[in-house]
């Protein structure tokens, strides 16, 4: 990744007890000398380090030797609830998702909300954070070209992934509602900053769906 | 103290980044031309990482509302202090009163005004940098308008000799990447990333040997380059990870982005390459339309880049302190 940062990419499967493993690493890796900070992704780690100080093939040496030993230890994270309108202006692409799906909007939405997802790794804008629980039918490859959302709370499907949108500004994800309640997603002067962290659980209510 | 008078949007308070918040999601920001903003506080005797104002859009025009010593770096926006046009890559004092003007600069994209002491703006998660794309840190959380007045650090004391300090350009101090291409394309140095071998021959070549033009949608976020598209011969299932400016990344149209200072902290689009730290500056003064063009290079010889830099940082900051030593004898 560059001349200042390494990805270190887990063998194996999208899934909890890989991903717990990925934020204990990350939590050793911060306290290593001549790293500036180590940010999970999903079944992913980004380690951004000293150029002056650290060697990068002796850091990567030393990531891929201690990820055999690295502990899944659960974290402890909260359940929240949010609020969800599935569908409409703010959730266009319901309809798409549903047809690859073969199911139509209103089970497409029931489906989606029917599970509690995990945060798994903070997200492309801070706040919310890709979620890990999609159902394998709701699995919908990302736009070729991105396009616009203008506000914050919608909600995505990217591939195998799923989440809340932090920021406005374009995107390749497929919306298909948005949290009926707005929520500034990430305020530095707020305790805590932001919404959700990786660990905790999120579970959609229905709010409504607009076919 | 300083006023700002005039200034178009975009203008904001940068420093070197944000480092340690991405846990939340919050990317590094920062000056787009960080060795320009660098330069300027060695040249004042600041720290390199100092808050300063990167400017993008012109005219601009501060008035100093004290005595403050300052320095203009980066693209030459032909700067005149009270009608006296200074040079480029300079510092000296300005006194209460004066107004200092920035004109568009023939080539180059972002000049950045430095003063001793440094912008006194709150530190938000460990930076004075704005993050425009999302509205915190910098001044308020925004770009500067006119009559914002900004305080300048507790060292501003630091005065510099008459007549004032300059810096050799780092157009002419650090030697780019050697390449055929004509004279007007920006040369970058780039790791091929984690993708980079997933994509057939055809599309690599075009990569590395084809000129590529940043596109009018091309900002502090991320350059958005035209050139021949690059295609994956079938799309791959990519699990987001986080990213860092100079990424570039390659979406379905297959025209690259580089992510850059306020891009977004996490992607998931296949990544061919990162343009390495010590070359982002060049991108910073790139602007729409420019040609760029890419060469490979391992982490090693990024590594060796990184040093060059820092040797030139050092050699102004020392030259810069052997003028104020002399000036005080």
């Amino acid at each position: 990744m560059g001349s200042s940062a390494l990805l270190f990419q887990a063998p194996g499967a999208l899934d909890l007890a890989n991903q717990r493993r990925i934020w204990a690493l990350a939590r050793q890796v911060a306290g290593w000398p001549g790293i500036r900070e180590a940010a999970p992704g999903m079944s992913n780690l980004l380690v951004i380090f000293e150029a002056q100080s650290c060697d990068p093939e002796a850091l990567q040496a030393r990531l891929l030797s201690i990820w055999s030993t690295v502990n899944d230890t659960p974290e402890a994270g909260r359940l929240v609830e949010l609020p969800v309108i599935y569908g409409g202006e703010l959730g266009d692409d319901l309809g798409l998702v549903a047809d690859r799906a073969g199911m139509t909007p209103r089970e497409t939405a029931q489906l989606h909300a029917s599970t509690d997802y995990v945060v798994f790794a903070p997200g492309s804008s801070p706040g919310f954070g890709y979620l890990f629980g999609l159902d394998p039918r709701l699995f919908t490859p990302r736009k070729n070209e991105p396009v616009l959302r203008k506000q914050t709370g919608t909600i995505a499907i990217g591939g195998i992934q799923t989440s809340i949108g932090a920021a406005a500004g374009p995107s390749g994800w497929n919306a298909i509602g948005c949290l009926s309640e707005p929520l500034v997603p990430f305020d530095p002067h707020r305790d805590p900053p932001s919404v959700l962290y990786p660990g905790d659980r999120v579970r959609f209510r229905i709010e409504a769906i607009v076919a | 103290m300083i006023e700002i008078v005039q200034t178009p949007p975009l203008n904001s308070v940068q420093d070197l980044g944000r480092y340690g918040a991405r846990h939340y999601g919050v990317g590094t920001s920062g000056a787009m031309d960080d060795v320009a903003l660098s330069t300027g506080n060695l040249l004042l005797g600041n720290p390199a990482g100092a808050a300063g104002i990167e400017i993008q859009m012109f005219p601009f025009q501060v008035k100093f509302r004290s005595d403050v010593a300052m320095a203009i770096t980066g693209a030459d926006c032909r700067a005149e202090l009270d009608g006296t046009l200074l040079p480029p890559w300079w510092s000296t004092n300005a006194r209460a009163g004066q107004s200092l003007v920035l004109q568009a600069p023939a080539t180059g994209a972002r000049s950045y005004l430095t003063i001793a002491g440094g912008v006194d703006v709150p530190v938000v998660l460990g930076s004075r940098s704005t993050c425009l794309r999302i509205g915190y840190g910098g001044h308020r959380g925004r770009a500067l308008e006119a009559g914002d007045r900004l305080v300048c650090g507790p060292d501003s004391q630091a005065r510099q000799p008459q007549g004032g300090i300059g810096a050799e350009p780092p157009e002419a101090a650090l030697a780019a990447a050697a390449a055929d291409g004509a004279g007007d394309e920006t040369v970058l140095r780039v790791v091929p990333a984690a993708e980079h071998d997933a994509f057939p021959a055809p599309s690599r070549c075009a990569f590395w040997q084809e000129a590529w033009t940043v596109s009018a949608q091309s900002n502090r976020m991320g350059f958005r380059l035209m050139g021949t598209p690059l295609h994956l011969d079938q799309p791959l299932e990519i699990r987001s990870s986080g990213i860092v400016p100079g990424i570039v990344q390659v979406p379905p149209s297959g025209q690259p982005i580089i992510q850059l200072r306020d891009a977004n902290s996490a992607g998931g689009y296949p990544k061919i390459g990162v343009v390495i730290d010590a070359d982002l500056w060049r991108l910073g003064q790139a602007r729409p339309g420019a040609k760029l063009r890419f060469v490979s290079v391992t982490q090693q010889q990024a590594a060796e880049v990184q040093r060059e830099t820092e040797a030139y940082l050092s050699q102004v900051a020392e030259l810069a302190r052997l003028c104020r030593r002399e000036a005080r004898r």
